[in-house]
């Protein structure tokens, strides 16, 4: 009886935490299916009518799939160009005999942990002498900056957790360093590769405040910046922004679903020896 | 011809010298075993040998060809590792093909020698399987089988035996025999299990702490121990040293510890007399019966073909070798004989009379 009990409490409790954090995501779903008329109808409707006229007015008339592009475009590069460096990086911080490891793998957490605000002026001055504001690489290059240090941390743990002999045995096979890296440790590594670059992604596809910085003109914008320009001076349309914002999370959602298993796996590493 | 070739090794971790001026030489084609207690540095001489490790000093030559300062890749050998290190994500046909892939062979060569290889070991029905869902025995032969498959200069084994149980273990190295009979490479297996270095090696070299204690076959560093590591490290169940000194009697030679007196056999040991001396007595050269040994039985092991006899005389305990029709009982007085012929004297640690002939062991045997 008492065991039930715990049970129900637990399920319970459980529900009312996961309830708390999906709210505002289901509301804004919910919004973004009303029609004009439901959306500031008093009391509100619970349930939407499903139309997609929402998505429609967004694509049309706030050029939606064109962020959605530019974001796709900088989270991507910014994933692949961090994750090639951080595996070179992080199996090198792991395996291979250089002094001064411990103070590289610190400078590396401590880059990580500027406030964002007080590197905005510098970059914005480095890269206007590039000439790269409003360019992808103008994003591209902090965003592999700021998200290099997760990405080393991560793979260099992994890469650590891997047995020695495996990389002797591959040596012994004839395997250089590369050789190494490319056939062996990384697809053995591979929960944790995958973790730290969907990490990035997310990342780089969530942030907003360099995005708004560097990317002044339409036609580069990213979607969170993009989508927080959706209001005009005298409107707000919130059906469209609720639309845009559930387009912005679904790729997010499915590849964490697609991926959830390697991404347990990759964030429980080392507290269990395999 | 010489197969390997290792001069004035040298190596130190952190200050500490594990590696000490080690030498010696291995024939093509001998199966040579680097026996010691773990931790004695006989994998980091592989691990040199293998060009895993940087030598701080000496040469390590394969053939007649120097190859100190090359990587593992360009020394041409073949290693198996204690965790057999099987690459996970690759199945047992191209965990075995992969040094051969990696040296960029046609994929027909490839796959002619792996069948070769994966039959010889008999494993080529599990070729698509990977190494976890095979047993301990079965990852080992894979883990040879990439050793062979590409007939390299040198085999290296590093402890290949030590995780497997005890029956798989006997069986796996009758097979290693046989395997080595066949292809004839020169094989440098290092262990700390005596029984594998007595029954596989052609060459014994018994380290301990980085030096070398003694180098020859399995019969000579059991029958003629150079110093009292070899001595007490080599033997089951292992020799009993006695602490003593060598006394003239008239005109014999006698051992003395306590009241303990052994006639010693050797004239030529006169030299050494009024020195104290270490014997060491294997346990079957001790047995039930007439002689200078007497004592009390503390404990009976019997073991089906032989017993095991812990006597205590004195102060010392001594292990003794009994036949399986062994009926004394446990606090009974016992009295041991002694094969004096098989006594080993130990002076400073070293052996006595390790240079000479038998000559002079003519004579005496059971007193």
């Amino acid at each position: 009886m008492k065991e039930r009990l715990e049970k129900a409490g637990f399920a319970v409790l459980t529900l009312f935490v996961v309830c708390l954090s999906l709210l505002p995501f289901l509301w804004f779903l919910d919004t973004s299916l009303k029609t004009p008329i439901d959306i500031t109808a008093i009391p509100p409707a619970i349930v939407p009518s499903g139309s997609f006229h929402f998505y429609e007015s967004a694509i049309e008339n706030y050029n939606l799939l064109h962020f959605v592009k530019n974001s796709m475009i900088v989270a991507g590069a910014s994933t692949l160009i961090t994750i090639l460096l951080s595996v070179f990086a992080g199996y090198a911080l792991a395996r291979l005999r250089m002094k001064y490891k411990g103070i590289i793998m610190g400078s590396f957490l401590l880059v990580s942990m500027f406030p964002q605000i007080s590197i905005a002026g510098p970059v914005w001055k480095i890269l206007q002498s590039f000439g790269w504001l409003n360019t992808y690489q103008g994003l591209v290059l902090p965003y592999v900056t700021l998200t290099l240090p997760l990405g080393i941390w991560i793979t260099a743990s992994f890469f650590r957790e891997l047995p020695g002999e495996l990389e002797d045995a591959a040596k012994i096979d004839g395997c250089g360093h590369v050789q190494t890296l490319f056939k062996v440790i990384i697809p053995l590594a591979a929960p944790g590769v995958f973790t730290a670059a969907l990490l990035v992604f997310i990342y780089a596809w969530n942030e907003f405040f360099f995005a708004l910085l560097i990317m002044t003109e339409k036609s580069y914008q990213t979607l969170p910046v993009g989508i927080a320009l959706f209001q005009g001076q005298y409107t707000m349309p919130w059906g469209e922004i609720a639309a845009a914002s559930t387009v912005a999370t679904v790729p997010l959602v499915l590849l964490v679903f697609l991926f959830q298993r390697r991404i347990v796996r990759g964030l429980s590493a080392g507290a269990i020896k395999g | 011809m010489v197969g390997l070739k290792i001069e004035n090794l040298t190596k130190t971790f952190g200050g500490r010298k594990v590696i000490d001026h080690v030498s010696f030489e291995v024939y093509e084609g001998e199966f040579c075993i680097l026996l010691g207690p773990s931790g004695c540095g006989k994998s980091t001489v592989l691990r040199l040998i293998a060009g895993l490790e940087r030598q701080d000093g000496g040469g390590v030559y394969i053939g007649d060809r120097e190859v100190s300062g090359l990587t593992p890749k360009e020394r041409d050998i073949a290693m198996v590792f204690q965790s057999y290190a099987l690459y996970p994500h690759l199945n047992v046909y191209e965990n075995i093909a992969f040094p051969l892939k990696i040296r960029k062979m046609s994929r027909r060569e490839i796959e002619k020698k792996v069948q070769a290889a994966a039959g010889l070991l008999g494993i080529d029905t599990m070729l698509r399987r990977k190494p976890k869902e095979l047993s301990g025995g079965q990852r080992q032969r894979v883990a040879i089988g990439r050793a062979i498959v590409r007939e390299p200069r040198l085999f290296l084994f590093d402890e290949p035996l030590s995780n497997l149980d005890a029956k798989l273990r006997s069986s796996m190295r009758v097979e290693l025999a046989g395997l080595h009979k066949k292809l004839g490479i020169t094989t440098i297996y290092v262990t700390h299990d005596q029984i594998e270095a007595m029954t596989l090696g052609q060459k014994i070299v018994v380290i301990d702490r980085g030096v070398i204690q003694q180098i020859g076959t399995p019969r000579e560093v059991y029958d003629k121990p150079a110093n009292l590591f070899t001595a007490s490290f080599i033997g089951m169940p292992s020799i009993n040293l006695i602490e003593g000194r060598l006394v003239k009697k008239g005109e014999e030679i006698l051992f003395r510890s306590d009241d303990l007196e052994i006639p010693v056999a050797r004239r030529d040991f006169e030299r050494y007399v009024g020195g104290d001396v270490t014997s060491g007595i294997r346990p079957e050269s001790l047995g039930p019966g007439e002689g200078p040994l007497a004592g009390r039985l503390e404990h009976i092991e019997h073991l089906g073909s032989e017993t095991i006899l812990y006597v205590k005389s004195g102060n010392m305990r001594i292990t003794a070798k009994a036949g399986a029709d062994f009926g004394g009982k446990v606090g009974e007085d016992i009295s041991l004989s002694v094969n004096t012929m098989d006594i080993h004297f130990f002076l400073d640690g070293k052996r006595l009379d390790v240079a000479r002939g038998a000559e002079n062991d003519r004579g005496a045997r059971t007193v």
